[in-house]
């Protein structure tokens, strides 16, 4: 395997504490501490650019067994590559539902096919994510298996997810929650609210989201197992996780862009690409989410990238299925929303982007420069002024909110395993 | 007309399409309600039809049933000598297959000029303007609006009391879920009028306090200051879903009674936007009684509805 | 601008010869049935109005008189660029039998006339129609022919020939000026 040597950039690695211009390395697909006194095969001319770890998404949907007509895992694989992302999350939720070691073991053989970013199966909490009988965690795991989740939807039996949250303890991995009470929400399509009032549309109460909230950390609480609190959006939710955290509890949370991004009243077009689950929520729930980032109380930033073909998507609000597609807008929505007003610094964002990704997934070799690591690594033009247009995203699905949106950050080079898999302006990048 | 009339208010209409009063101006309102009350003469006429749309096609789209509000909107087009066809469509047969923007596509396809929209979903409507070229009118669309309906409403009141400055309407039933009270809402507030919304506070949501309008409960305590009542239809399953414990209960709270109007103003108007529920929403004697302007919102629907097609029939500057 | 504004009539002109014009309609009237007026919208209304004043002076009093809005009858509704807030006809007389004229303050093309006989006709059967115009300035694009004419004037295609009247405008008066003079108006002009 040829070496690599990225020169002179600015290295940010959190997991060290590391913010340096300086050389990164790669080896036989890990991270070298040095050279060797060899000069590398080949040279990234980093000047000007981040160096990061690899970026990890821990919640993306990439539709295969199922709805391939949506997304693939080799397409979905590629449009992280584009978004700078090298490892992905992907939920359980295809048709059928990963609940068996066997449709686990399906997931990772074709992200290995595809050879885009590293793929990893969620597995599902129950059998069929029907919410009753718990599914075969342990087999999960041996079928590759990085945490357990029913997202789409709740795990509602108060009783089934307790016994998650212990029975999971076995294997030291996180119980993904889309927290949300179903009685409440029955037939809304945004958040419940003034702007829904208006519209006429049905809504969601922000309280469908805290009181499962609530649930899911007094349950965490007895039981000691790592709850996860998937797509945090709402400020009374964010005060729950931050209340937990202090009392020692074993919960963690992720934002997704559109959430500190984008608000409710964006619903007045009728776009269904404005329509997501949880849904956009107000000003003040967008200002609290973006408190919970910046005082670590949501220590992950993540996607919840659900793409949507066209003739499913583009209809009307009460038909359109929830979620838009984020791999290709993560990172710059992050840059001009949460770096550039300030809110975090790039150390900061990047550390919620890898390291801490890594952690909640269990996956030490990853989210980290650190010499012998996987060799993934994202390097960011984080200046790189550029024009979100949905018909030039990779993703096979186009459902974006940002289409037109003049953002700033965009990944320059992406390796993974000590393999160049996308250059902006190389001939990988059509775009 | 070789001299162009110098119009006191020299008034363009620039709109394709019609999507709900919100977007509309005062002075756009007004235009339509003036240009109805010219309509309202070729009602009254032993030949009830002027050529003004010759070789126009109207068609109603309609995926949500409503025989009043479809059979006003045919006579208005007729009215116009436009012609009409009507599409009647199950969105549940619909949603398996063909989408409803195909559905619309394929009708364009046969020639249309003005599509007549009626749909269960919020917004619909608006969605269809961005894939077709014709101009939309919205005729209902879920919980959002009714655009004509809460012009209709207006141009009976203005009938009746000449003018929204200083007026108390109070809109009386099913706000949350009404598309009428919507229209009739942003109607009323932009000619001037004070909104009451009265109802039970499952049906009535707060939150509509930020549009400017005042939120009640209790329709003994608001009526006595109420020019014009509108009784909105309550719909059986809504107390089905929990919203409100009983029919019965509902009626005792908030039916318009004889004994209710004999201690509102002399003058109260009552509308009622159809089908009535007798003996729920109003008691026949009041429905059919002096005070009641159900059938004048029937005839103003009709010439609303010429406005409507007049002035979305005109060539919009914008598209050319 | 206004150098460029031939003055065609003045005030006392004018009254001069509405005076004239109706002296014309009420000669050999013999009142049963009465001679009715509908004006076209808008100009066309006021003028009516003097008619029916001068009508007195003749000796017929009360004078009914009615206006039509052409605009839905209008030959180029297709290509008006924006359609006009609709006026409305308000004829307060039976038309079925009556001696009818139609009264315009310019006659051009003749389709406004054409389109004012429509919806006239539409309402019922008049025994009779007239046409009486303020000014006459030539130009027919139909075989349509005035009864009582005030001024003829002999204008070209490029002219525009406006009548000005109160209480539309702030005097009585009729000029010529180059069309692109013409202050735009909400849809086309067909005269």
């Amino acid at each position: 395997m040829p070496t690599i040597q990225i020169t002179g950039g600015r290295v940010i690695d959190p997991s060290r504490d590391l913010d340096a211009t300086g050389d990164v390395w790669i080896r036989d697909g890990k991270i070298a501490p040095d050279g060797g006194g060899e000069p590398a095969d080949t040279v990234v001319d980093a000047r000007g650019l981040i160096v990061a770890p690899g970026l990890i998404d821990v919640h993306v949907h990439l539709r295969e067994p199922g709805q391939e007509e949506d997304e693939t895992i080799a397409t979905g694989a590629a449009a992280a590559l584009a978004g700078g992302v090298t490892t992905v999350a992907c939920m359980p939720n295809t048709l059928p539902p990963i609940d068996t070691q066997a449709a686990a073991e399906f997931v990772v053989l074709q992200g290995q096919r595809a050879r885009q970013a590293n793929v990893y199966p969620v597995g599902c909490v129950s059998k069929g994510r029907e919410g009753k009988e718990m599914a075969t965690l342990g087999q999960l795991v041996a079928g590759g298996a990085v945490a357990f989740t029913d997202d789409g939807a709740p795990v509602s039996n108060a009783g089934l997810m307790r016994r998650a949250l212990e029975y999971s303890k076995m294997f030291n991995l996180v119980i993904m929650q889309h927290c949300q009470v179903m009685e409440l929400t029955d037939g809304g399509v945004m958040n419940e609210g003034f702007e829904s009032t208006r519209l006429g549309l049905g809504g969601m109460p922000a309280a469908a989201e805290d009181i499962m909230v609530a649930r899911d950390i007094r349950l965490a609480e007895i039981t000691g197992g790592r709850l996860h609190v998937q797509h945090i959006s709402t400020a009374r939710a964010v005060e729950l996780v931050r209340e937990g955290k202090k009392r020692g509890i074993r919960v963690t949370a992720e934002a997704c862009p559109h959430h500190f991004s984008l608000t409710d009243d964006r619903l007045r077009t009728f776009d269904s690409n404005f329509k997501m689950n949880p849904p956009l929520r107000t000003a003040e729930d967008v200002a609290a989410v973006i408190e919970g980032l910046k005082d670590d109380t949501i220590e992950i930033l993540c996607t919840d990238h659900a793409p949507h073909a066209r003739e499913k998507k583009m209809r009307e609000l009460d038909h359109a299925p929830f979620g838009i597609v984020g791999l290709e807008t993560l990172l710059p929505i992050t840059v001009t929303h949460l770096i550039e007003p300030g809110h975090l610094t790039w150390p900061q964002a990047i550390r919620k982007l890898t390291i801490n990704a890594a952690n909640l997934l269990n996956l030490p070799r990853k989210g980290t420069l650190r010499p012998g690591a996987d060799a993934d690594v994202t390097v960011i033009d984080p200046a790189l002024a550029w024009t979100v247009e949905a018909a030039r995203l990779r993703s096979k699905s186009k459902n974006t909110p940002y289409d037109g949106w003049r953002v700033r950050g965009r990944a320059h080079t992406v390796i993974v395993g000590g393999e160049i898999r996308y250059a902006l302006g190389g001939a990988d990048d059509v775009a | 007309m070789t001299a162009e009339p110098s119009d006191p208010a020299p008034f363009a209409w620039t709109r394709k399409h019609l999507l709900g009063l919100e977007e509309l101006s005062r002075e756009e309102i007004t235009a339509i309600l003036d240009t109805a009350e010219a309509f309202s003469e070729v009602s009254n006429r032993s030949r009830k039809k002027v050529p003004a749309l010759q070789g126009r096609i109207v068609f109603n789209l309609f995926f949500e049933n409503s025989t009043r509000t479809r059979t006003s909107f045919s006579l208005a087009a007729k009215r116009l000598s436009a012609d009409v066809q009507d599409f009647s469509a199950n969105v549940s047969s619909i949603s398996k297959g063909e989408t409803f923007i195909d559905t619309a596509k394929n009708i364009e396809a046969m020639g249309c000029d003005v599509m007549v929209v009626r749909h269960p979903t919020p917004g619909a409507p608006h969605l269809l303007s961005q894939h077709v070229q014709s101009s939309i009118i919205n005729a209902g669309d879920g919980a959002h609006e009714h655009p004509t309906q809460g012009l209709l409403d207006l141009m009976t009141i203005r009938r009746a009391k000449g003018s929204f400055e200083g007026l108390t309407v109070a809109l009386l039933g099913d706000i949350a879920h009404s598309r009428v009270a919507r229209s009739n809402i942003w109607g009323l507030l932009k000619l001037g009028a004070k909104v009451i919304l009265c109802g039970p506070p499952t049906l009535v949501p707060r939150s509509m306090e930020r549009l400017g309008c005042e939120v009640a409960y209790h329709l003994d305590e608001i009526l006595p200051r109420c020019d014009v009542v509108n009784v909105l239809r309550i719909q059986f399953e809504r107390q089905q879903r929990g919203l409100f414990p009983s029919v019965g209960e509902y009626s005792q709270f908030y039916m318009m009674t004889r004994e209710r109007v004999r201690k509102a103003k002399d003058d109260l108007l009552i509308l009622a936007p159809g089908p009535i529920n007798r003996g729920v929403e109003l008691t026949p004697e009041v429905a059919d009684g002096d005070h009641s302007a159900i059938l004048d919102q029937v005839h103003n629907g009709l010439a609303v509805r010429m406005a409507v097609l007049y002035f979305l029939s005109g060539k919009n500057p914008d598209a050319e | 601008m206004a150098s460029r504004e031939v003055l065609l009539s003045d005030e006392g002109r004018i009254a001069g010869l509405v005076a004239e014009m109706a002296r014309r309609i009420w000669t050999g009237a013999a009142g049963d049935p009465p001679v009715r007026l509908i004006g076209v919208r808008a100009r066309g209304v006021p003028l009516a109005e003097r008619l029916a004043a001068e009508a007195a002076k003749l000796g017929f009093q009360a004078v009914a008189v009615g206006a039509v809005d052409i605009t839905l009858y209008r030959d180029d509704l297709e290509q008006a660029r924006r359609w006009p807030v609709l006026r409305g006809t308000e004829i307060p007389f039976d038309v079925d039998g009556a001696d009818l004229v139609i009264v315009d303050d310019v006659l051009y093309t003749g389709r406004t006339t054409r389109a004012a006989i429509n919806a006239v006709c539409d309402l019922g059967r008049p025994s009779r129609i007239r046409l009486a115009v303020l000014v006459d300035r030539g130009g027919r694009e139909l075989p349509i022919r005035p009864d009582v004419v005030g001024l003829v004037v002999e204008a070209d295609r490029r002219d525009r020939v406006q009548v000005r009247l109160r209480p539309f405008d702030a005097a009585d008066e009729i000029v010529r000026m180059p069309a692109e003079l013409a202050p735009p108006g909400p849809g086309r002009s067909l005269s």
